[in-house]
């Protein structure tokens, strides 16, 4: 059985800040045909910290994942914010240092990595690239080391000698992952790392990733659309809604205490494998399209707290945007009504 | 509740072959598989990737031919009908619903073009009434309002709505069964629910039999009464749904329900055994149990002979020699 490790033994281990996110915005596209994807978000990573992101497609979370690598590509781009990362802003530095920084500090799993892989070259031989582009080493030891990095994963460590196609999708992906701590980076940028995979693969590929993590103590951010995945894995998670976190808090605390009605409403949309038969609701209405984006609280059109009888929240729900206050430790929300009447 | 089965599966196989004529061999898709639909229930049919569990689907649709065995529609062989006739009437009692939203409807055609078509095909109300039928499905299926959701193009709608005006040019013929093939898998999480809601009420409302195709056993538990577990081409669990997620007696179930993230237990990550073994393995199949290699119960038997489908608890069936084994 696996548990996630307590808050407060997160705290222990270290209270390091690794990766700060502030007030980060990134726009795709130009002119009139602006697109706003990701608007004013902060998130903070603790080293050792795994970090949910969770939200639906569209809602801006891939794209917080490649403004924090420095990774964005027109038509996205940065127009505000900053990435700290161990006190130093990431925006601005030259393509050189972002070079060195990048799988040696912070590597990333893509959804689709598995495809990243060479199908003409060897799996041991795409270790060594990757190893011999960060540091001196000869192709022996680094191809000792990238056997080592697959039995970690699970991965026969003979295979370093197999081609991509001559492994399957699990452990392609497996081998990605793998790749991803040869360099022994203090944070791991996951992207919907299992979600094309079956659901017992994915379950071992999660198993695997937890215990490296704790043994390798590297800090986590985890994207995926799949909140009930998030619970069992993360530490703290973070909702992300139309370009917009909307609510953080401890993974346990926001399964049994989630206060925005989007988080409430998400947590609504995963049917339950135990317990009653309940009928859920889900959430009505669909995510907002963000070129034209709600006013005020952009989950109003959908919420089941904006009601126009209540003319004074009324008002303030379409008009006013709601900011990230802090209710708990550690528990941050963005909504009038909570603000207003200390619960949704 | 009816206990008539308007369609009922017998014995299906499908192989498919691969490979070139020298050394030609055979993918078992679909092995040796039986089951019923009945009016006003929903049957999960749950499974991997590769496990053949839409293969089963598309062969109900008529999408491909059988290799073995027999669809009976109302007592009649539909496996193999050929005349066009024959296929168009088969056609006109059982719709199929797919996965990609995106995908199967046509971009240049108004929504109300997707739903006139198969009301003028199939006769279904006489032209005068064409629509006030479009309107009818498209409130039917929670689109409103109709004249306006009508008058739109594919491109105009998110994807949960296109998914409903799926639903809808299903149910225009008014079919006694329906075959959803993954129908949420590709929709937000947020409206995923939206859509089991609506199954759930048609079967409710319209007593059809739903068949529903997924790989989320969650989803399966919310909308279906029996469910129907695959592995590797064959069924090797049935039953009704809760005897099978609260007391799964393949070891297969058990396997698929401890890695299956449920948010009602979530702190309490259940730990799965890590096995070597590759899944799946339906090309040209040994004799013996298709799981042995990754099963930990295995016993000396199960690489010997394949086990049968054998019912160990009152409705409830298992292929395993150890949990369900058989008494002859």
């Amino acid at each position: 059985m696996i548990a996630p490790i307590e808050e407060s033994a997160v705290a222990r281990t270290s209270a390091e800040t690794l990766l700060e996110l502030r007030e980060l915005e990134v726009d795709y596209g130009i002119g009139d045909k602006r697109v706003r994807a990701v608007d004013g978000v902060d998130l903070e990573i603790r080293a050792g910290e795994i970090v949910g992101l969770a939200g639906e497609s569209g809602c801006g979370k891939s794209t917080v994942a490649n403004a924090a690598m420095q990774i964005l590509r027109p038509p996205a781009h940065l127009v505000g914010g900053s990435v700290i990362f161990q006190g130093e802003d990431l925006v601005g530095k030259s393509t050189e240092e972002l070079r060195r920084f990048r799988w040696r500090n912070v590597s990333m799993v893509f959804q689709s990595a598995m495809n990243a892989l060479n199908p003409v070259m060897r799996v041991g031989d795409q270790f060594v690239d990757m190893m011999q582009a960060h540091e001196r080493i000869s192709k022996r030891r680094a191809l000792g080391r990238a056997a080592d990095l697959l039995e970690i994963v699970g991965i026969d460590r003979q295979r370093v000698r197999a081609y991509p196609h001559e492994l399957s999708g699990g452990m392609r992906q497996r081998v990605i992952i793998a790749m991803a701590l040869g360099l022994r980076p203090e944070l791991v940028i996951l992207d919907e790392p299992t979600t094309a995979l079956d659901v017992v693969v994915q379950r071992e590929i999660l198993q695997q990733v937890q215990d490296l993590q704790r043994e390798l103590q590297f800090a986590v951010l985890f994207i995926t659309h799949d909140l009930s995945l998030l619970l069992e894995v993360a530490h703290r998670i973070a909702i992300m809604y139309a370009g917009e976190i909307v609510e953080t808090a401890p993974a346990a605390r926001l399964a049994t205490e989630p206060q925005h009605p989007y988080t409430q409403g998400l947590l609504e949309s995963f049917p339950p494998l135990s317990g009653p038969r309940a009928r859920l609701t889900g959430i009505l209405g669909a995510p907002p399209d963000l070129r034209d984006p709600p006013s005020g609280c952009r989950f109003h059109p959908r919420c089941p707290h904006c009601l126009p009888e209540r003319a004074g929240l009324y008002a303030r729900q379409t008009s006013e945007r709601p900011l990230l206050r802090e209710i708990a430790p550690r528990h941050s929300v963005a909504c009038h009504l909570v603000e207003e009447e200390g619960a949704a | 509740m009816s206990t008539i089965a308007p369609l009922e599966v017998r014995k299906l196989s499908k192989r498919f072959a691969i490979g070139s004529a020298l050394r030609r061999s055979h993918v078992h898709a679909v092995d040796d598989v039986s089951f019923d639909l009945r009016p006003g229930r929903i049957t999960a049919l749950v499974g991997e990737s590769g496990s053949g569990k839409s293969t089963v689907a598309r062969l109900l649709a008529r999408l491909y031919d059988p290799s073995d065995g027999s669809v009976l529609f109302e007592g009649s062989d539909v496996a193999r009908v050929r005349r066009r006739n024959d296929v168009r009437r088969y056609r006109s009692q059982v719709q199929m619903i797919f996965q990609d939203p995106f995908g199967s409807l046509n971009p240049v055609k108004t929504i109300r073009h997707h739903l006139e078509r198969p009301l003028r095909i199939h006769h279904i109300v006489p032209r005068s009434e064409i629509d006030e039928r479009v309107h009818e499905l498209l409130r039917t299926v929670g689109l409103v309002p109709p004249e306006e959701v009508a008058a739109k193009y594919p491109h105009e709608l998110s994807g949960g709505q296109r998914q409903r005006v799926a639903i809808a040019r299903a149910l225009a013929v008014e079919p006694k069964i329906v075959l959803a093939d993954e129908p949420t898998s590709m929709l937000d999480v947020s409206i995923r629910i939206g859509i089991l809601n609506l199954m759930i009420r048609l079967k409710e409302q319209r007593d059809i039999a739903f068949l529903y195709v997924t790989h989320d056993l969650a989803s399966a538990r919310y909308v279906a009464d029996d469910i129907l577990v695959m592995y590797a081409g064959q069924i090797v669990e049935r039953g009704p749904i809760e005897a099978v997620l609260s007391d799964p007696l393949h070891p297969y179930t058990r396997l698929l329900l401890a890695a299956v993230p449920d948010p009602a237990k979530q702190l309490h990550m259940e730990r799965i055994e890590i096995r070597k073994g590759l899944a799946a393995a339906a090309v040209d199949p040994p004799p013996g149990c298709r799981f042995a290699g990754r099963c930990p119960l295995e016993i000396e038997l199960c690489s010997r002979r394949t086990p049968a489908l054998v019912e160990a608890r009152p409705g409830q069936s298992a292929r395993c020699h150890v949990t369900a084994p058989s008494t002859s």
